[in-house]
């Protein structure tokens, strides 16, 4: 994680809650979700079924133990830990670290 | 084999599709039909009357034939069957051979031979070209007669109700259904239908028919008393259709029919004969149910199975005549020796039961049950199967005092090869069988086994039979919506109207658990927009939405999104067209009409969204709600205005119930058509809501469907007006909204709803249960505060800023690529991407 390049990308009060936004980050979509008050995750925008940029336009929730997002165009649901995907393995995305610090987000990529 | 079925009837027709499914081999099969057109369902007849087409009532699968080479001729009267040549004579004199021949003529309806009753206006009730007479006659006349007061003369006496004639009943017997019914439940029967403004004389002999003085018939009875009438029908009982059976020598039942033996043949082995023109160890039936078995034991029989055989049938009934339940089990009547009875008769609700039992008091022998059959179903298993009845088995009858459920039959005490649905004999053991195969819904059970397909009456017990056995495979048979809530969406829309709950958060911190779902959401989304209509992007609710109501916009393959104003009616200014016009090239955008009659824009980047409503909202439109699940539209011919048959302003209509529904949110998506006349350019009866202009109103239609499963909509109310037909239509959305489950179409709504059309007929006209003024209020809720979501997003500053492709940049999103095709735009397949990639 020492190569992690912090980005700042917007306030966490432009994320309305258990809602998500795109964010462009270094030529990247990153599909970043606000959890209640003040959880943050951050996954690959792009659906990898269908190669649109659109997680971030999901329902979020959970199912059992993991909090999901559930792609707008198929319905599959993407861990928002981790960016696996819980119906097709191979269609998994990649994860990337928030931090929070006086109301601004950061990402994390390398 | 040549096999020659004459004879084109419900029971000809069973006969036909079992041998289409048996293939034998070389097998070439003639059917001769003397009637014009091919089997409909008699059983359904009086439907006619109330709007059904002589098409709707079909029996024959689009394509039968041709699929299965079979050679149907219509209109082509047999004269005469050569035994000795094997071969049929048609009255065309042409010569037909055959190696088996199949008998399926029929009955015909029994005329008492009184003078006079060949005089003009005088009916029998049987084929669809007797209720077209019926029909003609009917616009005519003010007084009806029917002559028979059993089953057929009652459902006769509901088609001359819905013809709109004073309608009279003629009895020769001292009562109504004399066969099925005894004394008592005479009595009810008869007094619940006075109720109804039919009239009722018994025990009454027609002895003359002569012209009438104030009408075009007299009829004179025995006791010198006289009733005038303008037509008559007789319905006094039916007869085998034997005369083919008679000329060529073969042996006849006792009381009629060509005799058959337990394999159904006649007394030549050639010779097979089905249904109601044949006679079983002396006994005719007249009712499908046992021609349906013959039918099929033929069938089996004629294609080499030598253990098909036919053994008798139940004449058990359960009907519904003129609005009344009336049922008959067994020995209804008590002719045991010996037996015991119980009655039960409440004068105040008009209902007679009564159960007949053995004199040991173990086995039930018969019932009759007369205004309320709830029992039916239970009743005649236990004396099907002879399952041992309750010590106090007059508890199986009672209204039980104390709210308890009665002695019931659970399904667990049916033995497999209990016949759960006589219509189409199917078993406990075949039902069981479908739900192993993944069955689990009433709609999907009557589409594998015809269980509850024909006659509807044996709904509630397949249910419970179906139910039972997903509980014993440990099927979940709960219908909680998901993991979130322990309950079904039918219960969370009750929960929130009672608890007013206008938040998603109240509605999981006091009925649900953890954070909810993509399946859950979107539900409760729906059901507060149903009971409140708040704007649906406002904070509290926005993050419920999914993605299309939360755009407000169809999210397409590409991630753009679909633009579609409202065009009420299918009805467009020429600038408003303009407008449309020149917003889509503006932004670039595809252009389609669509079957809902309106223009369809494609392509439109989220950050596009708010400035193209902008424009449009600007030139007068409105949002079209393509991407709730709610009304769509409501699609119009050009009716009476323009059309030179259109008998009423059918767009007129269609842009008041468009404007008056527009922004209701449903369990599903909603369309509506109005059609200016009979001839139904708009296809309402393919909608959920059909709307068609009589001459006298509006005909409502509902619980239609295209698509995937297409379903006729059923008519549910005659000649409205329009104050009425408003009326209605908020009663039945109100209640589809209310007691669907989620992303149940009205047709599947209505195809697993108990009790089916006659229930929503009573809770939505009869207001059965007292809900028809509350739905109203609640619809009228709706509307009145109805708001164009779109002008509330462009003109709401924190709502607008979310229709934004980056939080952080105002670039575009460049993975969104469109290639021409046909002079418009479509999205760039992934390898025409690839190649513009290689190119830059």
């Amino acid at each position: 994680m020492t190569t992690d390049i912090w980005t700042p990308v917007c306030k966490a009060d432009d994320i309305l809650p258990n809602t998500g936004v795109c964010a462009l980050v270094d030529g990247r979509h990153i599909a970043l979700f606000r959890v209640g008050a003040d959880r943050f995750f951050a996954i690959d925008n792009i659906d990898p079924k269908s190669g649109a940029s659109v997680l971030s336009r999901g329902l979020v929730g959970n199912l059992g133990e993991r909090m999901v997002v559930a792609s707008p165009l198929y319905k599959n649901h993407f861990d928002l830990q981790t960016g696996e995907c819980l119906e097709l393995p191979e269609c998994s995305v990649k994860a990337y670290a928030v931090r929070q610090v006086e109301g601004q987000l950061a990402v994390a990529h390398g | 084999m040549n096999i020659v079925v004459i004879g084109h009837g419900m029971v000809g027709h069973q006969f036909l599709e079992t041998l289409a499914e048996l293939k034998i081999p070389g097998a070439k099969v003639t059917v001769l039909c003397e009637e014009p057109r091919p089997a409909y369902d008699r059983v359904h007849l009086s439907e006619f009357f109330a709007g059904k087409t002589a098409e709707d009532l079909s029996l024959v699968q689009p394509g039968f034939f041709e699929a299965t080479g079979f050679d149907l001729r219509l209109n082509c009267k047999v004269k005469a069957i050569e035994r000795r040549d094997h071969t049929v004579i048609t009255a065309d004199g042409e010569v037909i051979p055959y190696d088996k021949l199949v008998m399926a003529t029929g009955s015909y309806p029994f005329v008492p031979n009184v003078p006079g009753k060949d005089r003009p206006n005088c009916f029998v009730y049987r084929t669809i070209e007797d209720l077209e007479g019926m029909k003609a006659a009917g616009a005519k006349a003010k007084v009806g007669v029917v002559v028979g007061g059993g089953l057929l003369g009652l459902e006769c006496a509901k088609a001359l109700k819905d013809l709109g004639v004073e309608t009279h009943v003629v009895e020769f017997a001292p009562r109504l259904m004399a066969v099925q019914v005894d004394e008592g439940g005479g009595r009810i029967l008869r007094s619940k239908i006075e109720a109804l403004g039919v009239k009722v004389h018994t025990g009454c002999n027609t002895v003359n028919i002569t012209d009438g003085g104030s009408a075009v018939h007299r009829m004179v009875f025995a006791d010198g008393s006289h009733l005038e009438t303008d037509m008559i029908v007789f319905s006094a009982g039916i007869r085998a259709r034997d005369e083919l059976g008679r000329q060529s020598a073969l042996a006849i039942g006792a009381l009629g029919g060509v005799a058959i033996d337990d394999h159904c043949r006649a007394s030549d082995r050639s010779v097979y004969a089905i249904g109601e023109c044949a006679s079983w160890n002396d006994k005719t039936f007249g009712l499908v149910a046992p021609g349906y078995d013959m039918a099929k034991v033929a069938a089996r029989h004629l294609a080499g199975d030598s253990t098909a055989t036919f053994a008798g049938a139940d004449m058990s009934t359960k009907l519904k005549l003129l609005g009344v339940d009336v049922a008959s089990i067994g020995d209804a009547q008590g002719k045991t020796p010996h037996c015991r009875s119980f009655h039960y008769t409440d004068e105040l609700r008009q209902t007679y039961k009564k159960i007949v039992v053995s004199e040991d008091g173990k086995k039930l022998l018969g019932a009759v049950l007369v205004g309320d059959a709830e029992e039916y179903g239970t009743l005649l298993q236990m004396a099907l199967n002879g399952i041992a009845l309750p010590a106090d088995p007059e508890f199986l009858i009672l209204p039980s005092s104390d709210g308890k459920a009665k002695p019931g039959l659970g399904a667990d005490a049916l033995p497999d090869t209990a016949q759960i649905c006589s219509c189409n004999s199917v078993s406990k053991a075949q039902i069981c069988a479908a739900v192993g195969n993944g069955v689990t819904d009433i709609a999907g059970m009557k589409a594998c086994t015809k269980a509850g397909a024909t006659c509807g009456g044996c709904v509630p017990l397949v249910t419970q039979v179906m139910k039972a056995e997903m509980a014993k495979r440990g099927m979940a048979v709960n219908n909680h919506i998901c993991e979130h809530f322990p309950h079904s969406r039918q219960e969370l829309y009750h929960l929130v109207r009672v608890g007013n709950i206008h938040t998603f958060e109240e509605l999981l911190a006091q009925h649900g658990q953890g954070m909810g779902c993509d399946i859950c959401k979107p539900a409760a989304a729906s059901v507060l927009a149903s009971c409140w209509n708040d704007f649906v992007l406002k904070p509290q609710l926005a993050a419920l939405q999914d993605s299309n109501d939360y755009y407000l916009g169809n999210i397409q393959k590409d991630g753009t999104y679909s633009v579609v104003p409202r065009m009420p009616g299918g009805e467009v200014t020429p600038d408003g067209l303009i407008a449309v016009g020149t917003v889509a090239k503006k932004y670039g955008l595809y252009t389609k009409v669509t079957g809902g009659a309106r223009v369809d824009m494609f392509g439109a980047r989220l950050e596009q969204l708010p400035l193209i409503w902008e424009e449009l909202i600007a030139a007068g439109f409105e949002s079209g709600h393509a991407y709730g699940k709610s009304l769509r539209t409501v699609k119009s011919c050009v009716g009476s205005t323009w059309c030179r048959y259109g008998v009423d302003d059918s767009v007129g209509l269609a842009v008041e119930l468009e404007n008056r529904y527009k922004g209701l949110r449903a369990p599903h998506k909603i369309k509506f058509g109005v059609s200016g006349c009979t001839r139904e350019c708009a296809e309402a009866q393919g909608k959920d809501v059909g709307v068609i202009a009589t001459e006298k109103g509006w005909n409502l239609y509902v619980c239609g469907n295209g698509g995937m499963k297409p379903r006729h909509a059923e008519l549910i109310a005659s000649d409205l007006t329009k104050t009425a037909l408003i009326a209605l239509i908020d009663r039945f959305l109100m209640f589809y909204v209310r007691t669907a489950d989620r992303l149940q179409r009205t047709s599947t709504w209505r195809d697993n709803l108990e009790g089916g059309l006659d229930y929503l007929k009573a809770v939505l006209i009869e207001d059965s249960l007292g809900l028809g003024q509350e739905l109203e209020t609640q619809m009228q809720h709706v509307v009145d505060t109805y708001q164009c979501e779109w002008k509330t997003a462009v003109t709401t500053p924190e709502v607008r800023q979310r229709f934004r492709t980056f939080v952080n940049s105002d670039a575009a999103d460049t993975r969104i690529v469109f290639v021409e095709e046909r002079g418009q735009i479509r999205p760039a397949k992934p390898e025409e991407k690839a190649e513009e990639k290689a190119s830059t």
